[in-house]
């Protein structure tokens, strides 16, 4: 059925609605990148296998990721009347006992993580009960979705339904409000008033410059060229950020709407989305929302009986990082190697093929359908004074819960760190947050109370960026971290511009130095010489920004240079050439976890008796340290 | 190149809208098909396309997705993103590398494995993370990646 109507569109909420809610039993387990990884196919498979085998009626649905990867595989069961339980770290031998009970509508208590009483649809503000306020009581023990420290604080904007629904169902996107704004803009509203309301919400570009959206599209609307793009950039760049990824395979229509609206505002009748090649479940998840979106009028000729046209191509990347910088990006999806040009003009007037295109980060897009129905007063009110909305946040590395987190802006790094994260794993001490990847910088724990907005991450030397944020804790070395991201920026410099080409290389030899003992202290006024030019001179924002790691760490943590550099130690234990291993004496049970580990028996020992480390035969991989039991494995 | 090789490259080049812009993703599928990009794939389809050779060895070089020499069966990918880094991705890939007696980028004698190093595989919360063909491996020990690797042998 082509959806020409609001009627059309209601029948398909409807249908949706009875899929989202059945009136059987309902299992859905998150079939993301992650949960695959930990093993989520293998339990969507068992629960369909034991559910036939022990002829328990229930749906089994595959659905995105609901952030919280670190108890993946997740699992929800939704009885009808009962609140919804979620499950965690569920493994295929847990599948026969939770079939069994389900038959007398239980759910056996160890892997419970939560349960949700009711659900909020951020869409339209509306709330759908699971059950009633006494039912609810009788789950007793069970915390309630709300309640928990990791969702307490955070508000899920993009992140809407990413978890909640099957992706690749059209309707159950529709049910939970989907479609409704780009119907509406488009049967019903002035491109101009689209791009004012916009404007009115405050919403930034999610992939790392934090344009306004509104402003960029007013600028593409009023640029003159016989057609004109509309570019979703899915490319993802930064190491350690993962949420368009999860976007796209856990709520694609939510980015396919948002270019809807985009292109009808500024004019595009045709899009692009441009995914990094190493999401494949992500371009399966888009290529096939497109194909249903298609076949229900949701895109293609005449929209709702209209005379908007609009389709979209996907476009897998082929590993550049560069290719995620706009103009790159455009010379990519035009055949050509990654390599940016120098704006202006900016892409809004010449972009792809030289006509008007409009690019956008898929965080961005997924917050649009949003914003148009609930209104940008109503977005502009969350947030700060210059940051609106919400940002996603791949809370990851040292802490103790990580996972996807969506958060309003100006929200406390703290806050993140200890309250949604849960402190630092391990009961280690925190040391710093890198936010904002290669172009980004670390923030040292003493500055944990800062706002989490644009301007506060700038002024602390970091950028907000496309919302990493990997934490650190006491074993990690702030001058290795720099090395790592020059060699980053080093292999992914596109090499046209020599500034970014040199400048990246010769950072990377003075950083490789001084971790491995032979700095001088020279070196950091050199450090500081070659940043400065590197920031000055480069064509693009990649070798413009390439600085930011190493500038931040020696603003915060010049002592560890100082360190690495006079008394050629790493205090953090990392930096291979600094350091030795050995075995604490009076530590060691002789238990020769470390002897089997060591991949070139450099340890000796007799079972119980106390093992030795061969300097001369160590390579410092760090094997021993990691399997000893009783921690008796010392870096110095 | 032989006409079985060139029928193929053929039918993955009519898969595409035509345009030179295809450039890139035919050679994502010959990539993927043939295991790697040969000097004669990259000059039949810089001719079928009709765009300069060189634009196609610039486009065949420029892009990490891309190898001009045979890969080894077994795809070895391990990330060295910045999550991935901090809990000790190097030290994985060293092991790899050990274990496999190959620099990242290379491919046994016996075509078995290639090691890549990939900046990100998108699980940074399960790090270290290690992707062999399509299956992904999170949260690896050095021991366990030994074992993981024996399973390809
Ligand atoms: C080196 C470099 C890499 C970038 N990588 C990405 C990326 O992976 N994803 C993204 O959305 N934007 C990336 N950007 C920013 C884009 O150039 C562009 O500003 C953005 O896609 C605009 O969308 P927005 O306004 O919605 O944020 C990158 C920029 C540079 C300089
Ligand atoms: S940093 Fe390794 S998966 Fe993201």
């Amino acid at each position: 059925m082509k959806i020409k109507k609001m009627q059309d569109l209601n029948k398909l909420k409807k249908s949706g609605e009875q899929q989202l809610f059945p009136s059987g039993i309902k299992i859905t387990v998150g079939l993301a990148t992650c949960g695959i990884a930990r093993g989520a196919d293998k339990v969507h498979d068992a629960f369909k296998k034991e559910l036939q085998k022990q002829k328990v009626k229930a749906t089994v649905v595959p659905v995105g990721c609901s952030g919280w990867c670190s108890r993946e595989p997740i699992v929800n069961i939704i009885i009808p009347r009962m609140p919804k339980i979620t499950l965690g770290d569920v493994s295929e031998d847990d599948i026969p006992g939770i079939v069994r009970n389900l038959k007398n509508r239980h759910i056996p208590e160890s892997k419970i993580l939560y349960r949700t009483d009711a659900e909020e649809n951020i869409a339209d503000g509306r709330v759908r009960k699971y059950a009633s306020a006494s039912q609810a009581a009788t789950s007793g023990k069970i915390p309630a979705y709300g309640t928990l420290p990791l969702f307490k604080k955070q508000k899920k904007i993009a992140l809407r339904n990413c978890g909640l629904i099957n992706p690749a169902d059209i309707q159950e996107y529709v049910a939970r409000g989907g479609f409704k704004a780009a119907y509406s803009a488009v049967t019903g509203m002035k491109p101009e008033k689209i791009i004012t309301e916009v404007q009115r919400s405050g919403l930034r570009g999610r992939g790392g410059a934090g344009f306004p959206v509104g402003k960029k599209w007013e600028m593409a609307r009023q640029a003159e060229g016989k057609k004109k793009y509309i570019i979703c950039n899915a490319d993802e760049g930064d190491p350690g950020a993962y949420m368009d990824r999860s976007i796209l395979e856990g709520d694609p229509f939510s980015v396919l709407e948002g270019m809807i609206i985009a292109a009808f505002s500024i004019g595009a009748s045709e899009g692009y989305i441009y995914v990094r090649g190493e999401y494949p479940l992500a371009v399966k998840q888009v290529t096939k929302a497109i194909l249903q979106a298609k076949r229900s009028g949701l895109l293609g000729r005449n929209m709702f009986g209209t005379d908007f046209s609009f389709n979209v191509n996907v476009e897998k990347g082929a590993g550049a990082f560069v290719c995620g910088e706009e103009t790159a990006l455009i010379a990519s999806i035009e055949g050509y190697s990654g390599e940016p040009v120098p704006r202006p003009p900016y892409p809004v007037e010449k972009g792809l093929w030289g006509l008007p295109t409009c690019i956008n980060n898929v965080e961005t897009l997924a917050n649009i359908p949003v914003v148009l129905s609930r209104g940008g007063t109503w977005f502009s009110r969350i947030g700060t004074g210059k940051s609106k909305g919400t940002k996603i946040f791949s809370l990851v590395g040292a802490v103790e819960r990580v996972g996807l987190v969506e958060v309003p802006m100006g929200i406390s790094l703290k806050e993140i760190v200890y309250d949604i994260g849960g402190g630092i794993a391990g009961g280690r001490k925190l040391k710093a947050v890198q936010t904002g990847g290669p172009s980004g910088g670390c923030i040292p724990k003493r500055l944990a109370d800062i706002s989490v907005d644009y301007e506060s991450l700038t002024k602390a030397g970091s950028i907000m960026g496309s919302g990493g944020m990997i934490v650190m804790d006491d074993r990690t070395c702030m001058v290795d971290v720099a090395k790592y991201f020059m060699s980053f920026l080093k292999d992914e410099s596109c090499g046209k511009c020599l500034p970014c080409r040199e400048g990246t290389q010769a950072v990377f030899e003075i950083l490789d130095r001084i971790t491995r003992g032979r700095g001088r202290t020279k070196d950091i006024e050199q450090l500081k010489d070659v940043c400065e030019a590197m920031s000055q001179a480069s064509m693009c924002a990649l070798g413009k920004t390439a600085a930011n790691p190493v500038l931040s760490t020696l603003r915060y943590f010049g002592k560890e240079y100082d360190e690495h550099i006079k008394k050629r130690r790493c205090s953090a234990g990392v930096c291979s050439a600094l350091i030795r291993f050995s075995i604490n004496a009076d530590k060691c049970i002789g238990c020769e976890a470390c002897r089997k580990a060591c991949p070139c028996e450099a340890v000796s020992g007799k079972p119980r008796k106390m093992h030795k480390i061969s300097v001369k035969k160590c390579i410092k991989c760090r094997a021993c340290y990691e399997v000893c039991p009783v921690k008796a494995v010392e870096i110095r | 190149m032989d006409e079985g090789t060139k029928t193929i490259i053929d039918k993955l080049i009519k898969k595409h809208k035509p345009g030179e812009n295809a450039v890139v993703s035919i050679f994502q599928d010959v990539q993927e098909q043939q295991g790697y990009l040969s000097e004669d794939a990259i000059r039949y389809v810089s001719e079928k396309l009709e765009i300069p050779v060189s634009r196609a060895f610039s486009v065949a070089t420029f892009y990490s997705a891309f190898s001009l020499t045979p890969l080894g069966r077994n795809r070895v990918h391990v990330c060295l993103g910045t999550a991935c880094h901090i809990k000790g991705a190097d030290n994985i890939a060293g092991r790899i590398s050990r274990q496999l007696k190959i620099k990242p980028g290379e491919t046994t004698g016996d075509r078995k494995f290639s090691l890549h190093k990939v900046r990100c595989l998108g699980c940074c919360a399960l790090a270290p993370v290690v992707k062999v063909n399509d299956d992904t491996y999170a949260g690896v020990s050095q021991d366990q990646v030994v074992s993981v690797l024996e399973k390809y042998r």
